[in-house]
């Protein structure tokens, strides 16, 4: 992606065909960043289980490169240990999409927030589980 | 793929008959307009028929028209060069809140340089009262400026009554009618404008060539020094083909433009009750009658405009967002707060700007690929009808990055 392109055609793909979109009726964690006033909000849900990210979920209000990076974002965990989806950055994200143009790298950031939140929420459930 | 071209408002393409205008003077006739030799006689005459088509096209004369780079020039060569030309009357300037960039920052920029602003409000609609601008006026105002129509929603403002209270109070007033010129019957005597911005490559001239009216007896300073063009308030060699090409695009506009405004007006409309027929919680922005014919600003709940603009770019229709999601800033469109449109609600605009090579078949493509790009973003977004925007969200709230929204 050179400095002036937009968008390629992998974001394309995961703006028209975003990979685990929906809710998960019983998630285990669920992550919310992001706010409608900045134009961009996502949401993640996981299910666990043996600590390892069985389902997840996810829905977006944003621009195109919101929607594919939260869709990519999902695929990059899906299957992974919790530890793994932490160490999932929003380069790895950027990586799968071939780049961002750089007014949009934020929403990349944002989508390894989503992730950190989702785990985060999972794990606090589970602290108040353990007591 | 067929294309659809409906974001007019950005920019228009170039009329074949103003390339035909404008080549021999790309050609033959390359002559600096200063030289005094056949070549640059040639050119200054072709530069000053121009101006002679400019001016009567506004009901000017013609030493009232400076010929420019672009409309963003013209508005701040208005702004700065009335501020710095009568800089000992006065420190201090009105505008409004739904200003383009090109007025709003260059105000910004006087501020740090000492100056006052004053930004008036606008009502639902985007309509600056022109009482407003008559409390706002004190012994220290310099200049009054209001556009008059907005890029964004097309609403008009009530120019000649916010003209009449700035020539009752002796203060200039200054108009950015960049979207009006070629669109709407703009004359600068009847209305009292004092200094008027235009940009060619909204009426389907060449881009890099604006003017800027100013009446006889206003005082501007230039904003390039260096020459003795435009009676030496613009030193630069003229841009001479785009010049000749400005001069035959509003001509050709003029004639037609009457005519334009009541077919772009049906279209708008075909184009509005057809996307509310389709598709539920969809709002206007701006005027519903005192609007440009062509323009139709749209909001969409619960979805992002940008999407919606990927959407319809895939689908080969070229559309704009209101929202400036594309800036780094992330803030939703100042011309849709100053309306009061809930931030969110803004974010989810988009601009159709309807022009010359729109037709009713591309009307309704629009109204077929529509409904379902925005029924597929409402199915990815967590938010409808049942799960709304949350009610405290506004101004002030945090940015995710910790930064302060303003």
């Amino acid at each position: 992606m050179s400095e002036f392109g937009w968008y390629t055609e992998k974001v394309i793909d995961h703006y028209q065909n975003p990979r685990n979109l929906g809710e998960l009726e019983d998630a285990d964690g669920v992550g919310v960043v992001g706010n409608p006033t900045c134009g961009d909000m996502m949401q993640i849900q996981i299910k666990v289980r043996d600590g390892r990210i069985e389902d997840v979920k996810f829905k977006t209000f944003g621009c195109g490169a919101a929607i594919a990076t939260t869709s990519v974002a999902t695929e990059l965990i899906k299957g992974k240990t919790i530890e793994e989806a932490l160490q999932v950055t929003n380069r790895d994200v950027m990586d799968i999409l071939g780049g961002l143009p750089p007014v949009k790298v934020h929403c990349s950031l944002l989508a390894e927030e989503a992730i950190r939140a989702a785990v985060e929420d999972y794990r606090s459930k589970q602290g108040e589980s353990d007591q | 793929m067929r294309r659809i071209y409906m974001d007019h408002n950005a920019t228009t393409p170039l009329r074949e008959e103003v390339l035909e205008a404008m080549l021999p003077y790309l050609r033959e006739e390359f002559g600096n307009a200063s030289s005094l030799h056949h070549f640059g006689i040639q050119a200054r005459r072709a530069v000053e028929r121009a101006r002679e088509t400019v001016a009567t096209a506004l009901g000017a004369k013609p030493r009232e028209i400076v010929l420019t780079g672009c409309g963003t020039e013209s508005d701040n060569q208005a702004i700065k060069g009335v501020a710095c030309a009568n800089r000992h009357k006065g420190d201090h300037i009105i505008t409004s809140r739904v200003e383009h960039k090109a007025v709003l920052q260059t105000c910004e920029y006087l501020e740090k340089h000492g100056f006052r602003v004053t930004y008036l409000p606008v009502d639902a609609y985007g309509v600056v009262n022109p009482d407003d601008v008559a409390q706002a006026i004190t012994e220290q105002t310099i200049l009054v400026s209001v556009m008059f129509a907005n890029n964004e929603v097309g609403t008009i403002q009530p120019i000649a009554e916010i003209a009449r209270v700035c020539r009752e109070r002796g203060v200039p007033f200054h108009t950015d009618a960049v979207q009006a010129v070629g669109k709407l019957p703009v004359d600068v005597k009847a209305l009292g404008i004092d200094l008027l911005s235009l940009s060619a490559h909204k009426f389907y001239g060449p881009k890099g060539v604006g003017a800027l009216y100013v009446r006889q007896g206003v005082r501007v300073d230039p904003l390039l020094h260096g020459g003795h063009q435009e009676r030496g308030r613009r030193a630069a060699t003229e841009n001479v083909a785009g010049i000749v090409g400005a001069a035959k695009a509003l001509e050709l506009r003029l004639d037609e433009m009457a005519a334009e405004a009541e077919r772009l007006m049906a279209l708008r409309e075909r184009l509005h009750e057809g996307i509310i027929a389709k598709i539920d919680h969809v709002y206007l922005n701006g005027h519903p009658t005192q609007r440009l014919p062509g323009t139709l600003s749209l909001s969409f709940d619960f979805i992002e405009g940008e999407a919606i603009i990927m959407g319809l770019d895939l689908a080969g229709v070229a559309v704009s967002s209101g929202s400036a999601c594309t800036s780094a800033s992330l803030e939703p469109s100042h011309v849709l707060l100053a309306m009061g449109v809930h931030p969110g609600v803004a974010q989810g605009s988009i601009r159709f700007s309807l022009g010359r090579g729109n037709t009713e078949q591309d009307v309704d493509v629009v109204l077929e690929v529509l409904p379902g790009i925005v029924e597929r973003l409402r199915a990815m977004s967590m938010f409808s009808p049942e799960n709304p925007y949350p009610e405290e969200m506004s101004r002030g709230q945090k940015h995710w990055r910790g930064e302060e929204v303003a």
